[in-house]
Formats: structure tokens, sequence, C-alpha cells
């Protein structure tokens, strides 16, 4: 299936859960912010929130700024 | 001297001086140069992580968080609700509910939209954000946005990155007298003398970035923005004198010799 990640197609072996997706991106969940079909998501429910087809997916963290 | 310490939204700080986190050389610099600052709060942005490519160290990695209070950003927002957005995301990113609200509306001088300001800042304490909004100095806008219950304010000396130090002293000290809130100088600072200059003029303290990622020598120039803002304020609580067309003999004048 493809999803947009990041505002750019993705291409996954799915259907996944929020976690899944961040497990296999190697990314840290404490570290980050998910938002799921332009809501975001409590950190708690990443592992019950299902990713299918066509879903858009906004991973964000905290870089320098001022 | 003992001085009362800054406190925002019932958090005291022990420095008047507040960093932002980027455009440094390496994130070891980063480090350093905060540390030297002696600031305990520093700002951060909020941006897509980079999924192609996961090698990069994390920025919490080099920012000591159980001491330094994180103020993420809404940084190159330039509307309402983007700035909205950003702000949740921030929060769920999970270090705090509080943020440093921006919400551009030019992109060349980088000044913010305060009409979208003032909105950004209502819904934001509606939604139990701790608001500390960047905006013009003018004293109109402290004003509504202290209405719509911003934890403090802060105007900008000059434009952000500009280096040009305090435009419009006298705006801020309309500010100064009539906002009760706290008053934090965001944006505009070159050298010491401007962070100096903020203070002396009654702000509460100074957010500087650029000033001191950019200079030569980050860590040091940290170091003089430190004593500079302590020098301000010192001076500021110490009442300075009044300013006169003509000289005042600082010796005696009787007991002259010869006379």
């Amino acid at each position: 299936m493809v999803i947009t990640l990041n505002g750019e197609p993705h291409e996954l072996d799915g259907p996944l859960s929020v976690t899944d997706l961040l497990t296999r991106l190697s990314i840290d969940p404490r570290r980050v912010a998910v938002e799921h079909n332009f809501t975001i998501l409590k950190r708690h429910l990443f592992a019950d929130s299902r990713i299918n087809d066509g879903d858009r997916i906004e991973i964000v963290n905290f870089v320098g700024g001022g | 001297m003992t001085d009362t310490p800054l406190i925002i939204a019932g958090r005291t700080f022990r420095s008047r001086l507040i960093v932002g986190s980027g455009k440094y050389p390496s994130h070891a610099v980063m480090r350093q140069a905060i540390a030297a600052s002696g600031a305990d709060m520093v700002t951060v942005a909020v941006r897509r992580v980079n999924v192609s490519d996961r090698s990069r160290e994390s920025l919490l990695d080099y920012l000591d968080t159980d001491h330094i209070a994180i103020l993420p950003n809404t940084a190159g927002c330039y509307t309402a609700d983007e700035a909205i957005r950003t702000a949740h995301l921030a929060r769920e990113a999970g270090l705090s509910n509080w943020i440093k609200l921006e919400v551009i509306g030019d992109e060349r001088t980088l000044f913010p939209d305060n009409e979208a300001l003032v909105e950004a800042t209502r819904a934001l304490v509606r939604d139990g954000f701790v608001v500390l909004p960047y905006t013009s100095d003018d004293i109109v806008v402290c004003r509504k946005l202290v209405d719509a219950g911003a934890a403090a304010v802060m105007p900008l000396g000059a434009p952000i990155g500009s280096g040009l130090g305090i435009q419009n002293v006298n705006s801020l000290r309309i500010i100064r007298e009539f906002v009760r809130v706290p008053l934090i100088v965001d944006a505009g600072v070159g050298t010491a003398s401007d962070a100096a200059l903020a203070m002396e003029l009654g702000a509460d303290g100074v957010l500087m970035q650029t000033a001191i990622a950019g200079a030569e020598k980050p860590v040091a120039m940290a170091e003089a923005m430190k004593y500079a803002v302590a020098a301000g304020r010192l001076a500021y609580v110490s009442g300075r004198i009044p300013q006169k067309m003509y000289a005042t003999a600082s010796s005696p004048v009787e007991g002259m010799v010869g006379r």
C-alpha cells in the first residue's frame, strides 16, 4: 500500500499500526508527535491506530530554532 | 544585590536570558554556548522528521531537559491555524504545554501578523497552553495579547536575525509602563550592549538566537550576553541618574589650590 508520509508517497507492507511504522523507521516514539489524517494522536494511541492505504501521516520532532 | 527572579506562569527562572538552539555549527557547540549563557529556557522548532536519514542525532540529546525549560516555537507559520496545529504537535511531542507563538505576516521582515497572533493566542490559551507571543513593539497589540491570556509579551527589538539592536526605545518604554505580564524582548539583538539596553528599559528578559549562534565565537558571545543581561537588569533596578545637557563636577569645587 502507499501512504503519504511527511508529504511524500511512501510504500509499505500493510496495514500496520503507528507503532509498527515508527519501529520500521527506527524512530523513538517518545521523541516525536504524529498526525494521522490531520488528527494529532496521543502517544498511548499509537499502538491501536491502524494505518490504511492512502492515509496521510506526519511525523515531527524538535530541531534547533530560535 | 538580591533581585526578584523572572517568573512566568508560576515557573521561576534563574536567568533572564532565553536562548535559541538553531544555527550552531554543531550540537556540541550549542550545548557549550547554552551552558555559557546560563539560560534555563531554550527555544526549539517543530519540523518533519527526515524519514530517509535517521542517522542524525536528536537535538534533545544535547539539552539537559531536567534543568532547562524547552520552549517550542511556531516559527515559519503564516496563519493562525498553522500556528495552532504546530503548537498542538509540539505539546504531543511531549515536553511542555508552553509555546513561543509566532504568526508571521511578511516574508522579508518576518514581522508578525498581529491580528492572527491575537486570534491564535486566544485559541491556544483556551486549549490550556502557556502562550508567549512574539509581537510587534506596539502597546495596543500587547494589550490585546494580555487580554487574550498571554503569559508574557515578547515584542521585537528589530527584525529577526537582523542584529540591528533596539530600534524603538520609546515603544518598549511604553509597553513596560502599561503591561503587567513579563516583558521579554525577542529578536533584533546584535551584541551585548543591545541586550543590556533592553534590560535597562525594564524588560524582564531577553530572547536571542542569531546574535550568539552567528557570532565568530558563539560560546564566548553567549557568556558576554549573560553579563549584559545581568548588568542591564542590575542597572534598571538600581535607578539610573537623570540625563542632563551640561556637566556637573564630580570633585569638590571648594579648596582649589591657588584661588
